[in-house]
């Protein structure tokens, strides 16, 4: 398939084409300035920084707890693992510890998001060979998801949901009686999905054998997520350092074998039902209790406190006029985004405002390997390569 | 009153009265209705409700003013050129793209003929010949266009249309010859008529589907990439070269292009539906009536001509359906997948279509 390296035909001149950073098939907004022979990549250089929008020096202005709903424009399409991600590191920052319903809450509504985010990819990749019809159903299918997260945070996307030490509110009874028609409403889209495109020759040769990088590049190049289980590493940091309740929960792995689109669109899509069996098995285990555990430092105290004791009120003072004030010391935490390893790297000089937060985004190792998946494939190829590595502007750029 | 009879007997105005009746009345408003039918299908095969907010006062038509507001919309819109574009094989490209696929109808019989009144515009005898020739020429219109767009993506386009369609036209025109070798002639009229013949004591008719049933894929495979329809839609593949070659287009040259495209839809349609699906004939209907295991049903040749329209009309519409939901539904393949397909696979698939229908003929004469 790679026709790289050959000689140019009849003498042509190559000819270069700026795809992006305006261009109706970029996610977000990247360009990809190329060199073509004919209809054949040979040169790529990836430029990004269209959506930089100074995240990192944003929190270093801000206090700990307002620092949460920017995270929620990370990546936009699994905003509630941002929030867990971002939480659990202030979380260690501190020494928290989370109440067990909350951590419970958070697996559910931290899948509900992973599927949310593959459930866009995967419909992307559909509509960029031409098969808008899954993209489509994909969305609906994402909505149903969406409306369950509303249901809870209030909010469709930018959830602003974790708080430290806890959660903002607990998981309501609606929630609980929504959860499994909507969980079977998008098993029954995918079901749809599988018909429309596991059996469909034109799909299959599409993305079979295009984008392939192999296990040992991958991980030179610090792929994690789907995108390095594609290319068959069993790695999965909610296995490999458990937080929250993962441990407690049974799921498996599901890994690639060669690392092409394909291998990355079935790790996704089986990621997808081991996400709702993980949902299925967290809500038949949720214990009972609190959402939120209150920490003087961390967060504000029960209403009722404020206005019924001097502590609760001067508590309430110093958190509102101070912020959050987390011992000094720097943490490293990292989840398992939509994408991929989501770190959050905080240091705390002791005041309310992080001294430094640096957030590790899956996708800019992606990125940084998307030249050497490109040259050598079609014209055609490079949006669904470039769909396949679900690149989303806000995580990478910050 | 006479007169009025006189001047309708001189072939050039019966000509322009055709011409105004088939392409004013039905090519055009059929595909200018497609524009809206096909959001509608595709929005029916995505759950979702489509165009239906135009409106006058409260009445919206259920979308149905969305064609009257498109056409509005882009007639006021700026007519842009872009900087260096060749001026004016830009302005004229357009049209390069919508002839041919009104030219084809002039050879597409609607009905049979009352008397000496033909449902056609003309009855040339070289009619199958003539519609490839005219297709042939829609290529100037994609190929003109993105070459005088000064912009590359528009090239791009214009390259894999003029690629694209030469290579299909090879094995269209051999999927054909199938036709002709059986009918024995390529005069359209004719082999609309010798599809009313039967098998086994007018029992099967000898449709073209049936004598010729491979043709039938090859054609329509091939009818599909000359119309530019998925799944062989790369040359305008909005995922990679956003629209391909009319990228540059604005205002009523853009929809110029857009309604080529879909009145070479139903212009695909009614050629598949002329040579493989019996054109107006009815199965069993006769000039006298219907005709079916000695048992017989007359009717007026009025009736028959009605009755013949449509179902001329109907069987196109169906395909019009078909090529739309199967846009809704498959992929589309990458360039060059699209031409492995063309040369390894249906170059020969239509050779030996070709071998097989001639040893037939020759047992069976």
């Amino acid at each position: 398939m790679k026709r790289s390296n050959l000689p140019l035909e009849f003498g042509a001149e190559p000819m270069d084409i700026e795809i992006g950073p305006s261009h109706p098939a970029m996610h977000g907004i990247t360009r990809l300035s190329t060199r073509l022979d004919g209809e054949v990549v040979t040169a790529v250089e990836v430029e990004i920084g269209y959506l930089h929008r100074g995240f990192e020096k944003e929190c270093e202005n801000s206090t700990y707890v307002q620092v949460i709903p920017y995270t929620d424009r990370l990546n936009y399409v699994s905003p509630i693992l941002n929030n867990i991600g971002y939480s659990l590191a202030v979380e260690k920052l501190f020494g928290l510890d989370v109440p067990k319903r909350a951590q419970y809450a958070r697996v559910i509504l931290g899948e509900l998001s992973r599927i949310s985010d593959h459930l866009t990819c995967n419909g992307a990749m559909g509509m960029e060979v031409g098969a808008m019809t899954v993209f489509l159903w994909y969305v609906k299918a994402r909505e149903y998801l969406w409306e369950l997260t509303e249901e809870v945070t209030g909010a469709r996307l930018t959830h602003n949901w974790t708080r430290f030490g806890g959660n903002a509110n607990d998981l309501p009874d609606t929630f609980f009686d929504m959860l499994e028609e909507r969980l079977k409403k998008v098993e029954a889209v995918l079901e749809e999905g599988v018909k429309m495109l596991f059996k469909n020759k034109i799909f299959l040769d599409r993305v079979k054998d295009v984008g392939v990088l192999s296990r040992e590049r991958a991980i030179e190049y610090g792929f994690t997520g789907p995108m390095l289980r594609a290319t068959g590493e069993p790695y999965d940091l909610r296995r490999a350092e458990p937080y929250l309740v993962y441990n407690e929960l049974d799921f498996e792995i599901p890994v690639g074998t060669v690392g092409d689109s394909y291998d990355r669109f079935l790790v996704r899509h089986e990621e997808m039902l081991q996400s709702i069996s993980i949902i299925r098995q967290a809500v038949a285990k949720i214990p009972k209790g609190g959402h939120y555990q209150h920490d003087r430092r961390a967060w504000l105290p029960d209403k009722t406190e404020v206005y019924g004791s001097i502590e609760g009120l001067i508590d309430h003072f110093k958190v509102i006029m101070e912020g959050s004030t987390p011992p000094k010391g720097e943490v490293y935490q990292a989840i398992e985004g939509g994408n991929g390893e989501l770190g959050f790297y905080l240091v705390s000089d002791g005041t309310g405002k992080p001294y430094k937060c640096r957030v590790r985004p899956p996708c800019f190792n992606f990125v940084s390997a998307l030249p050497e998946m490109l040259i050598g494939h079609y014209v055609g190829d490079i949006v669904p390569i470039y769909g396949s590595i679900n690149m989303i502007g806000g995580e990478l750029e910050r | 009153m006479d007169m009025i009879l006189d001047i309708l007997t001189i072939p050039l105005v019966q000509a322009v009265i055709k011409i105004l009746v088939f392409v004013l009345g039905f090519v055009m408003a059929v595909g200018t209705v497609l524009t809206l039918m096909e959001r509608k299908w595709m929005s029916a095969v995505q759950d979702r409700i489509g165009p239906n907010r135009a409106n006058i006062g409260k009445f919206t038509g259920h979308g149905a003013l969305h064609i009257a507001a498109d056409g509005v919309k882009s007639l006021l819109k700026e007519d842009t050129v872009p900087a260096g574009a060749d001026r004016f094989l830009y302005l004229i490209a357009p049209l390069f793209s919508y002839f041919p696929a009104i030219l084809v109808w002039a050879v597409i019989p609607f009905a049979g003929p009352i008397g000496s009144v033909t449902f056609q515009i003309t009855d040339i005898n070289t009619g199958l010949v003539f519609i490839f020739a005219v297709t042939s020429l829609g290529v100037y219109g994609a190929v003109l266009g993105g070459y005088a767009s000064n912009n590359k993506y528009a090239l791009l386009g214009a390259i894999r249309t003029s690629s694209q369609m030469l290579s299909y036209e090879v094995f269209l025109g051999l999927s054909l010859i199938g036709i002709f070798m059986v009918y024995g002639t390529v005069q359209v009229s004719k082999i609309v008529e010798l599809q009313n013949t039967y098998w086994f004591d007018g029992l099967i008719p000898k449709w073209g589907i049936f004598t010729q049933p491979l043709a039938f894929f090859l054609f329509f495979t091939g009818m599909l990439a000359e119309a530019k329809r998925q799944p062989f839609d790369q040359p305008e593949g909005e995922s990679e070269i956003i629209a391909g070659y009319y990228l540059e287009y604005s205002g009523a040259r853009f929809s110029a292009y857009m309604l080529a495209e879909y009145v070479s839809i139903v212009a695909v349609s009614a050629i598949t539906v002329t040579l493989f699906f019996g054109g107006y004939q009815i199965p069993w209907l006769f000039p006298d009536g219907f005709h079916l295991l000695g048992y017989s049903l007359a009717l007026p040749p009025v009736v028959v001509a009605l009755l013949q329209a449509g179902s001329f009309i109907t069987k196109t519409l169906i395909f019009c359906w078909l090529i739309i939901i199967i846009r809704w539904t498959l992929p589309r393949f990458r360039f060059d997948q699209t031409m492995d397909l063309g040369w390894k696979k249906m170059l020969p698939l239509s050779m030996a279509n070709l071998v097989v229908t001639a040893l037939v003929l020759l047992l069976t004469a």
